[in-house]
């Protein structure tokens, strides 16, 4: 950006912080919600569909009103039913990424830019130099005066995300912003999505289903299920203890509710596992195993796993040099061998085989 | 060979052909929609269109149906835009019931609507007489009067394609204007009106082709007066009597009208799937 003109708007240099406690009901979806993000933190709301991800941007952008709650960035309140506060989505100082790109179409792309600080009242000429400034920034500005049905996908999001930068907002909200486009794009614009989201000054919001998405981008993911929060964590407390199913599978680990006791863990089905380290005491834990974890065997193995039970092969997902046998039995688990361990089992599916599972392998922390 | 198989001569567009009895009722139905068309063409003085062109009548009448559609037009776009946002974009109680009445002159008798013009801005109208009383103004049997019919059976043209139009404007478009800080009328003018300007100028076609075709409300509210209220198609039916080629002329002009403004809008009405 040209350092001559400074600008005249909005400064990022007092970022602030966002609170949020939102609560609403949209058809059958009942909303509420209360979570933070600090200046500078990218916040993932990862969930399953129709958990009320999209909703709950829409709310914080201020296009949705909601119940009850309140919604404020540092000191400024953004929403307040029980004060009679709503700030109006143009009076919001937030920036908004939709899913798909969202571009006027009948604007060029410098004019999509431009767009934001045009209606806040910049004038023409130096709207357009900001304007062009961000287009340089996502290296599109040899593409300014293409309206965006001749951007590709990628290049339309990179617009995308410069229109919604540009007017310096004080919150920036994605909705999945690299869903709509190709692996390979979805990689280069990750990268180059990950660098503003590193130098903007104010919280961000990611909604996201890609875990990979949400743990490369995110320093703390948000998961989101029917409405509710169900846990929020850093990416890698996430990964390693899940706190639903839905988390689990997301990371692909085995995940199982039960009751611990001592060194006996009685899950759900009946079924026990023994586990290495006591729980400290009594009560209900959440379990996770590592598929890799997950030994699988022709023959009743001997040697020393304690865990051992015999299951059928329900599916094999074959991923590379990686395959995935979904097993049923006394507990549903999924393995995850190579492609010559498979051989060497000569199974298919409706296979017996004999599961094993160390008790050094099986995580377990209370519910 | 089998015999089976449909021949592949010039083929159905997909699927089992119709049969061939529909073909031959079909064919005859074409003729009854094309042959009037022929006639005409041919019946049209070509010999004479340069003398009959600028005969006063011919010529009157030209001038007043441009001016009074062109008229009609515009009212039809200056209320009729708000009027399709009201209905596109608002939920009232009795709104299908206001939407229907709105729309009622589409299929109203024109001569219908003639009456009715008459019966509310008539000398003793319903809005007539007091205005009458308090101005001195009189509408009926005017060149204003004409706008007012041509209009009152057009607008209802613009009005359900830009309302369609409205409903297929990304409404996410607006959403995306509005947290860049747009207001109502700059999301208006920059996201919706763009974005519907087909539908606007398809509907601003038909509403414009139906203004100047406007004859049965016209000759009963505003009458049928040479140079002040007597258009294109009241010259054509008064003509006929008396001049026939320069009713055949004024015919063929208001064909040609007709089909340029089809295909104007040929993406919209000729495209099949």
């Amino acid at each position: 950006m040209s350092a001559s003109a400074p600008a005249p708007s909005t400064s990022t240099s007092t970022a602030v912080g966002l609170r949020a406690e939102v609560a609403l009901r949209l058809g059958t979806l009942d909303l509420a919600v209360a979570f933070d993000a600090a200046p500078g933190e990218v916040v993932a709301i990862l969930g399953p569909n129709g958990a009320g991800k999209t909703t709950l941007l829409r709310a914080l952008a201020g296009l949705l009103p909601i119940e009850r709650g309140q919604v404020s960035l540092g000191t400024q309140l953004l929403e307040s039913p029980a004060h009679g506060v709503r700030v109006s989505p143009q009076q919001r100082s937030v920036g908004v990424v939709f899913q798909h790109h969202l571009l006027f179409p009948n604007l060029t792309a410098i004019e999509n830019v431009a767009f934001g600080l045009r209606s806040r009242g910049v004038g023409r000429q130096e709207a357009r130099t900001r304007a062009r400034a961000w287009l340089e920034r996502v290296e599109l500005d040899d593409h300014a005066n293409a309206r965006p049905g001749a951007l590709s996908g990628g290049q339309a999001q990179r617009v995308a995300l410069a229109r919604a930068l540009a007017p310096d907002p004080a919150l920036l909200l994605l909705d999945e912003p690299l869903a709509a486009l190709d692996v390979d794009t979805r990689r280069s614009v990750r990268q180059q999505l990950r660098r503003h989201l590193d130098a903007f000054a104010g919280p961000v919001l990611l909604i996201t289903h890609e875990p990979l998405e949400a743990i490369t981008l995110a320093d703390r993911l948000v998961i989101l299920e029917g409405g509710r929060i169900v846990q929020d964590d850093p990416p890698d407390v996430v990964a390693r203890r899940p706190r639903s199913t839905w988390a689990a599978r997301l990371v692909g680990l085995n995940h199982y509710r039960g009751r611990a006791d001592g060194h006996t863990l009685t899950l759900a089905t009946g079924a026990t596992l023994t586990v290495a380290d006591p729980a400290a005491q009594p009560g209900e834990v959440l379990v996770a195993i590592h598929p890799r974890a997950v030994a699988l065997h022709a023959r009743p193995p001997d040697g020393s796993p304690r865990n051992t039970w015999q299951g059928t092969v329900d599916a094999l997902d074959i991923h590379a040099d990686q395959v995935r046998v979904h097993l049923d039995g006394p507990i549903p688990i999924v393995a995850q061998i190579t492609g010559a361990a498979l051989a060497d089992l000569d199974i298919a599916e409706g296979s017996p085989l004999w599961v094993a599972v160390k008790a050094t392998e099986i995580d377990h922390w209370p519910a | 060979m089998s015999e089976t198989t449909a021949p592949t001569t010039s083929g159905t567009a997909a699927g089992v052909a119709p049969p061939r009895s529909a073909v031959v009722l079909g064919l005859l139905g074409l003729t009854v929609l094309v042959l009037p068309l022929l006639g005409l063409t041919v019946r049209t003085p070509w010999g004479r269109f340069g003398a009959l062109v600028t005969d006063p009548v011919v010529l009157q009448a030209l001038r007043l149906s441009v001016v009074s559609s062109l008229a009609a037009l515009a009212v039809s776009v200056v209320l009729g835009v708000p009027l399709a946002l009201v209905f596109a974009r608002y939920d009232f109680p009795g709104k299908p019931f206001v939407r229907a009445l709105a729309v009622l002159p589409m299929v109203l008798p024109p001569v219908v609507g003639g009456v009715g013009l008459l019966a509310a801005f008539g000398r003793r109208g319903l809005v007539g007489r007091p205005l009458a009383e308090a101005t001195g103004i009189t509408l009926p049997f005017t060149p204003v009067a004409v706008v007012i019919a041509a209009t009152f059976v057009a607008m209802p043209f613009l009005i359900v394609t830009v309302e369609s139009g409205l409903r297929m404007v990304d409404r996410r478009l607006e959403d995306a204007a509005a947290t860049l800080g747009a207001d109502r009328w700059t999301i208006l003018r920059r996201v919706v009106l763009p974005a519907l300007w087909p539908s606007l100028a398809a509907g601003m076609a038909l509403c414009w082709a139906r203004a100047l075709g406007e004859f049965g409300a016209t000759i009963t509210f505003a009458g049928n007066m040479p140079g002040r209220t007597q258009t294109m198609p009241l010259a054509v039916y008064l003509e006929l009597e008396r001049n026939p080629e320069a009713a055949y002329l004024i015919s063929f002009i208001l064909l040609a009208v007709s089909v340029a403004v089809l295909v104007a809008l040929r993406d919209r009405f000729l495209h099949t799937t």
